[in-house]
């Protein structure tokens, strides 16, 4: 069995030090978050307004798209929808055809990462700059992001250093967290004077006011939304919520849940290109709604939870597996537990049946879900999925169904539903014991094999006299 | 006449660790419950389950939830065998002819130290020698049946018994059923760490609930010669609480 993603992970295990960077900041992450919830009953019941919030804005959805459509549309925001990747590709072409811009600079968008705008638009001649530090640092790196919040999460501070020294060998060197932030800083000031089009993410769009909100840290998010003449946001289409009112409770449980902030330093509200006699603002602003599967998995009443995601990362700082395989073991542009069952939503089971078989199914992550996602439950669905004889209603399902294991299933299924006959066979495996074999493939390449007993518990019960009915 | 109780034995503990079922049994004895084992009980069907074969563990289930017709406890020494019987039933049997059956089922289980303690209030006398030990609480337990406090509290009543923490206590052991087996390599690396921050507390002895967490850590502790060893929570009650045990 050796998959691409097998190769991966085996790969990245064996890297200590990385698997010693994740770990840290995994740490450090959980501990964050932890502080910021003192009191558990105050998060159990932000927990369910959240996930309210986000239920009854799914439940909407269509309804609340064409409300966000007008309003923005009223507003002098220029909307258009993409099913597909290319298609939003192609309408940011588009536009910065129309602009005859030749760069952009970007705040942080996991559905940019989605798109592959930068491959796209650099194919296309344009010059694609990230402007979030950790999505800065990974671009001089030529990767891709291994967390959806923290991008850059899995470089030490010294490999940040290296990496500065050798692409800016005249900022002198530095370990220091705030002289390479510093130094980012400097680089990325001129570049926002200088962009035509500035991009960004979405955190959550209001159906009521029309109002893109973008939640960051740093202030590149608020100068590539109001320095570029031409403003472009591209999100998902199950970024709405109804109203207003829904924004401070989510917002509250993401930044908390997120890194552990109280609130970032930057929350920034867009309800309009610049007006007239306004003295700063971009020209034209325009949101680009993209499906990319996320339509059919909406068609699914228990899939649909998916969709609720409001991309805190929680589930993925959390997970067990995560912290040790790392981000870019999964090969897809959003890991961990959220990866494992949106990506293999959209991409198909037959591509990335594996993900949801990466899990112990412990749980850690939908205990911490702000939106109470039961995540766990999800992966529990697509392993069935991926296995069922019938036509299912996720892309690829059945297409992990081996025919040698089904037989195993089967004939498990059949012993054990035939009580009398699982009662022996359990007593001969103890009177076998011996000759049981003690090397059981992968378990004992690190465990000693289990030790049969010389008796059942059927048998010992049964020899002390308890009742059997 | 004794109250009954009915006690769902587990698979694993069926054929690896019957010592720890039988202390099981002996403990809700002494408590004064009549102890009944259906002879022909088999496992919960969580293997199939949580592996996508949802037929299977469905026909696997259903030969065990006729078994139980009194309206009687039925307890279950395993975190997560329980959480498969309590809250994955209701979804397994969902829309099926017996579905009523299996919800009747699921309200009745109780985990083993979750019986002990919120129903039978045990207090427990304990007559060993002084030990060190490190609770390794399944995440079943902890998350699916939110019990992880009452192994604390039952090993909390013996005076001779000294509690250590492991680093990352509540992260998972890796073991995850048949992920050991599908993802070797991860589970491996779970497993290694999880040895390391329980040998790291110098316990004598580390204590869990759930077989499957008992067989993937310690296994690994016996492959690596290592001192500490591991002990179904029931046993180690058992033996430390009686004088002939
Ligand atoms: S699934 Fe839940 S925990 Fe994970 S990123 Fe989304 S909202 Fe956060």
């Amino acid at each position: 069995m050796s998959s691409a993603f097998h190769e991966r992970v085996v790969e990245n295990l064996a890297k200590a030090q990385v698997r010693g960077n994740f770990r840290r900041a995994m740490d450090g992450l959980m501990q964050h978050r932890l502080d910021q919830f003192p009191d558990t009953a105050e998060l159990e019941h932000l927990r369910d307004e959240a996930f309210a919030i986000r239920a009854q804005a799914l439940s909407q959805l269509p309804d609340l798209l064409e409300q966000l459509e007008q309003r923005c549309t009223d507003n002098g925001i220029q909307v258009h929808w993409a099913e597909t990747t290319e298609e939003g590709n192609q309408i940011v072409l588009d536009i910065m055809q129309r602009h005859a811009a030749t760069s952009m600079i970007k705040g942080k968008s996991m559905v940019s990462e989605e798109m592959g705008m930068n491959q796209f638009l650099e194919a296309h001649g344009v010059e694609c700059l990230e402007s979030d530090l950790g999505e800065f640092i990974i671009q001089l790196a030529g990767e891709r992001p291994s967390h959806i919040v923290a991008p850059a999460i899995h470089k030490s501070r010294q490999e940040v250093a290296r990496l500065f020294n050798e692409k800016f060998p005249d900022i002198p060197y530095t370990e220091n967290i705030e002289e390479l932030t510093q130094a980012a800083r400097k680089i990325l000031r001129e570049r926002f004077y200088a962009a035509p089009v500035g991009i960004s993410g979405v955190n959550f769009a209001v159906a009521e006011t029309g109002t893109l909100c973008l939640v960051e840290n740093e202030g590149n998010g608020r100068m590539c939304t109001s320095v570029p003449p031409v403003h472009i946001a591209v999100t998902g289409i199950e970024k709405v919520v109804a109203q207003l009112s829904d924004i401070p409770p989510l917002l509250s449980i993401l930044t908390r849940s997120a890194t552990g902030q109280p609130i970032t330093t930057y929350f920034n509200m867009i309800t309009a290109p610049r007006r007239a006699g306004e003295k700063d603002g971009p020209r034209e602003v325009h949101l680009v709604l993209l499906d990319n599967g996320r339509s059919r998995i909406y068609s699914d009443p228990e899939l649909l939870a998916t969709l609720r995601c409001i991309r805190c990362g929680a589930c993925i700082n959390h997970c067990p597996v995560y912290v040790r395989i790392g981000g870019h073991s999964y090969g897809t542009v959003y890991p961990g537990p959220i990866g494992s069952i949106l990506e293999p939503q959209r991409s198909g089971l037959d591509k990335l049946g594996e993900l949801p078989q990466a899990s112990t199914l412990c749980g850690a992550c939908g205990e911490v879900c702000p939106v109470r996602i039961p995540l766990p439950r999800l992966i529990n669905r697509l392993r069935y999925e991926a296995v069922r004889k019938d036509a299912g209603t996720v892309k690829g399902a059945g297409s992990q169904r081996k025919p040698a294991e089904a037989v195993l299933w089967r004939g498990w299924s059949w012993a054990a539903s035939h009580g009398g006959l699982y009662r022996l066979a359990g007593q001969v495996a103890t009177r076998l014991r011996r000759l049981l074999p003690s090397r059981l493939g992968p378990w004992t390449q690190v465990r000693h094999a289990p030790k049969i007993a010389s008796k059942t518990l059927h048998e010992r019960l049964k020899e002390l006299g308890v009742d059997d009915k | 006449m004794n109250k009954r109780v009915y006690f769902f034995g587990t698979c694993l503990l069926d054929v690896i660790y019957p010592d720890a079922g039988v202390s099981a049994v002996q403990l809700l004895q002494r408590e004064g419950r009549t102890v009944v084992y259906p002879q022909t009980q088999t496992c919960c069907g969580q293997p199939a389950w949580n592996s996508g074969y949802r037929e299977e563990a469905l026909r696997v289930a259903r030969a065990q939830i006729g078994l139980f017709p009194e309206p009687i406890p039925i307890v279950v020494p395993s975190g997560s065998c329980a959480g498969m019987m309590k809250t994955h039933y209701p979804e397994l049997f969902s829309g099926q002819p017996d579905e009523a059956q299996a919800l009747a089922i699921a309200d009745r289980v109780f985990e083993l130290t979750e019986f002990l303690v919120d129903q039978l209030q045990v207090v427990l006398r304990d007559l060993g020698e002084p030990i060190t030990v490190a609770v390794h609480t399944s995440c079943s337990a902890r998350r699916e049946m939110g019990v992880a406090d009452r192994i604390e509290t039952l090993l909390g009543q013996l005076h001779n018994v000294t509690r250590v923490e492991q680093a990352h206590k509540t992260e998972c052991c890796g073991f995850g059923g048949t992920f050991a087996i599908k993802q070797p390599e991860i589970s491996a690396a779970m497993v290694a760490d999880k040895t390391a921050a329980l040998r790291e507390t110098g316990a004598d002895r580390f204590i869990t609930q759930d077989a499957g967490c008992l067989m993937n850590i310690g296994g690994a502790l016996d492959y690596q010669a290592a001192a500490l060893t591991g002990q179904h929570i029931a046993e180690f009650l058992w033996q430390r609480t009686e004088p002939e045990a």
